[in-house]
């Protein structure tokens, strides 16, 4: 085994950090999980964790550094941006990697920060710090997607709490989560300003989620009913009538992690396109793949993606001033998912019969697996406000585009 | 924007406040109404050489700057945005010729006077109307050039050429054996059809079998940050018009339609940007896979002002068309800088190439 490079004080000033990162990491990444990333960390799944996974999230948890920049009164990692640099520096030179995520560390907690009560912030902040609570998302309804401000989910004021009645649906993990936050109607006069934002026990009486199955064979959605859910008027965040605010807030931390949160190399994981396509389909005299349109659209797809990774960076290098998501996040998603389906598009055509395999024999497992991706990817552009939802953005909020004269 | 150094900083603002003050589009139309044999405005590029931006590239041996590729960009972006008729690009791309592969006497013969201003230099690359490198008949024998170079950008002017001949890159200075044939394009800029006849020619020994797609790399990545000042400019100049434009009884900003076509070209300029900036700092780096970065940033490059330059016609609707408006200068000049140093379909095979398939 290769030695580490030592860590040099004097060229390095984040040296002291960067070694006590080091040290932690040797002491508790168990190596025989190198690089086996959990798949399901953005959306938290079933939970089949082995012993060394299970004593992985304990460790990050109680250190705090699942989430480095959280306030440490929380039990964040308290970590400056340049601290949690290192950090991720560091556990991508020891192999290891974030144990803790889902919707709680992604979109909920952030926006606890901002607007919970310090109650609310010391209840859940912690438990999300650790990976102990899994949060699901209520926000759309079967008449309210898009138009997400035409929620009908209502919360009936009776004196100490509320009591919730409606149906959620796109309700990712529903059936594992053991919170919701949802944005229910508390007053039906005002569109927006009807609209409050409530946090709700899956497993309190009234609450039932059933599964959604997909075109792709897959089940990671829910609808969910609520019927008399009595809800503590504790677990209202903000004012009455603020839910629309607090939730589009939210919403700006989603598009920012579905637009792949700055980690470009994942676009490039996999075998290229390019060589794929060589394999499957051949070269011809000149060494040139034989389908020419194919080859360029190839070509297209592999420009937008490289353009997409610089684009990234740039973002990443530009947002200096620590401000949190911003429009452009509405950018970055509309690219991610064209990237994203252009990708799954071309694999299956390269692929040909082959790629549109669903189970059983004759396929291999990257053939059954592209059948799926594509499948999937289909949802990339419609979730977390649909690409021309994200175009209504671009337009209203960087271009301005509905100023009168 | 790229991370920029605070010299950069200072050249980048110093260049867009001197383009809106002094070199407003206005004045393009006005060099274009007075077409002058040169096909720029020699005063404004006087006071461009002044400022020190012919020297941006020459080292500081030389009485340049020595600021690189990126900062030249940023010059050649706040051109772009007004369409400044100025020799610029095409000086510096024979300048990066001159840095590349030249002896260190032709450096010192010829850098001192382009930092100045004193010339206007350029590349004679092509012998036909598309860009095609590896066809080139123009041949030197004794010391003597013979050969046809077509559309030579500032070719009315320029009194150094880097020309390609069979065997390499050489050094012709415009005074003998060179006869200048003008050729009016759409862009109402300079482009000169150059009979050379026996010209006495000087090969640029350094830099090696490379040396020609280095430079035209470093040209086309020149090229590329004219195209995305033009760009930007273009969009923004469309997205003021609709919200001021009343149709049906309010601004045409209004109207979804037109609000989702231009948040998909604000999306296409933004990659395009990372990609300009990208091929500018690989080249500044000295990285290996500079072609690549090139390729990506010319091909979107031309997609994209090919987009925007179309879409300001269109959604300008008649106004678009008259020669009143602006839309039309910046249509014509994209589509003159898209096939230059290889258009989009050239460099995605390049691309192609370099990656296998």
């Amino acid at each position: 085994m290769a030695s580490a490079p030592e860590i040099d004080s004097a060229t390095d000033p984040m040296a002291t950090f960067r070694g006590e990162a080091r040290a932690w990491l040797a002491a508790n990444f168990p190596p025989e999980l190198k690089g086996k990333e959990n798949p399901m960390s953005a959306v938290d799944g079933p939970d089949e964790a082995s012993d060394a996974e299970r004593r992985w999230k304990a460790a990050m948890g109680d250190k705090g550094w699942g989430v480095p920049t959280w306030p440490s009164q929380y039990g964040g990692g308290g970590l400056s941006r340049a601290e949690a640099r290192v950090l991720q520096e560091e556990m991508a030179r020891a192999g290891a990697w974030n144990p803790i995520g889902g919707m709680g560390v992604m979109m909920f907690g952030p926006t606890l920060l901002e607007y919970g009560s310090e109650a609310q912030k010391a209840e859940h902040i912690p438990a999300i710090v650790r990976g102990e609570v899994r949060w699901c998302q209520g926000y759309s309804e079967p008449n309210a997607g898009s138009d997400l401000a035409n929620i009908q989910t209502s919360a009936i004021d009776a004196g100490d709490h509320y009591i919730v009645n409606g149906q959620k649906t796109w309700t990712s993990g529903g059936q594992w989560a053991d919170k919701c936050f949802a944005l229910v109607r508390t007053d039906k006069g005002h569109k927006h300003a009807g609209i409050s934002f409530l946090l709700i026990d899956m497993d309190a009486p009234g609450v039932e989620t059933k599964p959604i199955r997909l075109i792709s064979g897959q089940s990671p959605f829910c609808e969910t009913f609520f019927a008399d859910v009595k809800v503590a008027k504790a677990n209202l965040v903000g004012a009455e009538g603020q839910g629309w605010e607090i939730g589009t807030r939210l919403l700006q931390h989603e598009r920012s992690s579905l637009s792949g949160g700055g980690s470009a190399s994942r676009l490039f994981a996999g075998t290229p396109l390019g060589q794929m396509a060589l394999d499957y389909r051949g070269a011809d005299d000149a060494g040139r793949l034989s389908d020419a349109d194919l080859r360029l659209r190839i070509v297209r797809h592999e420009m937008d993606v490289r353009a997409f990774a610089l684009t990234l960076r740039r973002a990443a290098l530009e947002s200096k001033s620590n401000a949190g998501p911003s429009a452009t996040s509405s950018i970055m998603k509309n690219v991610g998912a064209r990237i994203t389906q252009d990708r799954a598009e071309l694999a299956i055509e390269v692929m040909g019969m082959q790629g549109l395999g669903w189970e059983g024999e004759g396929f291999s497992e990257d053939e059954l697996a592209q059948t799926r991706t594509w499948l999937w990817g289909k949802a990339v552009s419609i979730y977390g406000g649909s690409t021309e939802i994200q175009n209504n953005v671009i337009a209203k909020r960087i271009l301005g585009m509905t100023e009168a004269k | 924007m790229a991370i920029l150094s605070e010299d950069q900083t200072m050249l980048r603002d110093m260049a867009r406040e001197w383009a809106d003050n002094e070199a407003p589009v206005a004045a393009f139309r006005k060099t274009r109404d007075a077409a002058p044999p040169e096909g720029y405005d020699a005063a404004l590029w006087q006071a461009q050489a002044e400022m020190g931006w012919a020297g941006v590239l020459v080292p500081e041996a030389h009485g340049g700057a020595g600021m690189g590729f990126l900062s030249l960009g940023l010059v050649l972006e706040q051109l772009g945005r007004n369409l400044v008729a100025s020799p610029l690009a095409a000086t510096a791309a024979a300048t990066s010729a001159l840095m590349l592969g030249g002896s260190q006497a032709q450096q010192a013969e010829w850098l001192p006077r382009i930092a100045a201003g004193e010339i206007v230099a350029t590349l004679a690359i092509d012998d036909g109307p598309h860009f095609a490198p590896d066809r080139i008949a123009t041949r030197v024998e004794a010391g003597q050039l013979t050969g046809t170079k077509a559309f030579v950008a500032e070719g009315d002017s320029a009194t150094l050429f880097v020309v390609a001949a069979t065997d390499g890159l050489y050094l012709v200075s415009g005074e003998q054996g060179v006869t200048r044939n003008t050729r009016k394009l759409a862009d109402a800029r300079s482009h000169a059809e150059i009979v050379f006849t026996d010209a006495p020619a000087q090969k640029l020994t350094e830099g090696g079998e490379q040396l020609l797609r280095q430079v035209t790399d470093r040209a086309a990545a020149a090229t590329a940050a004219e195209m995305l000042g033009m760009a930007e400019s273009a969009f923004a100049q469309v997205n003021d018009y609709l919200k001021q434009r009343v149709q049906f009884g309010q601004p045409l900003s209004t109207f979804q339609a037109l609000q989702h076509r231009m948040a998909r070209m604000f999306t296409e300029l933004e990659l395009m940007r990372s990609a300009v900036e990208g091929a500018l700092e690989a080249i500044d780096a000295k990285r290996s896979d500079v072609d690549q970065a090139v390729s990506l940033a010319k091909a979107i490059a031309g997609d994209t002002l090919n987009l925007v330059s179309r879409e300001m016609v269109q959604l300008y609707g008649g106004v678009g068309m008259t020669d009143e408006y602006d839309a039309g200068f910046y249509l014509k000049r994209a589509r003159v800088l898209e096939a230059m140093w290889g258009n989009a379909a050239w460099h995605r095979e390049r691309f192609a190439k370099l990656n296998g398939y």
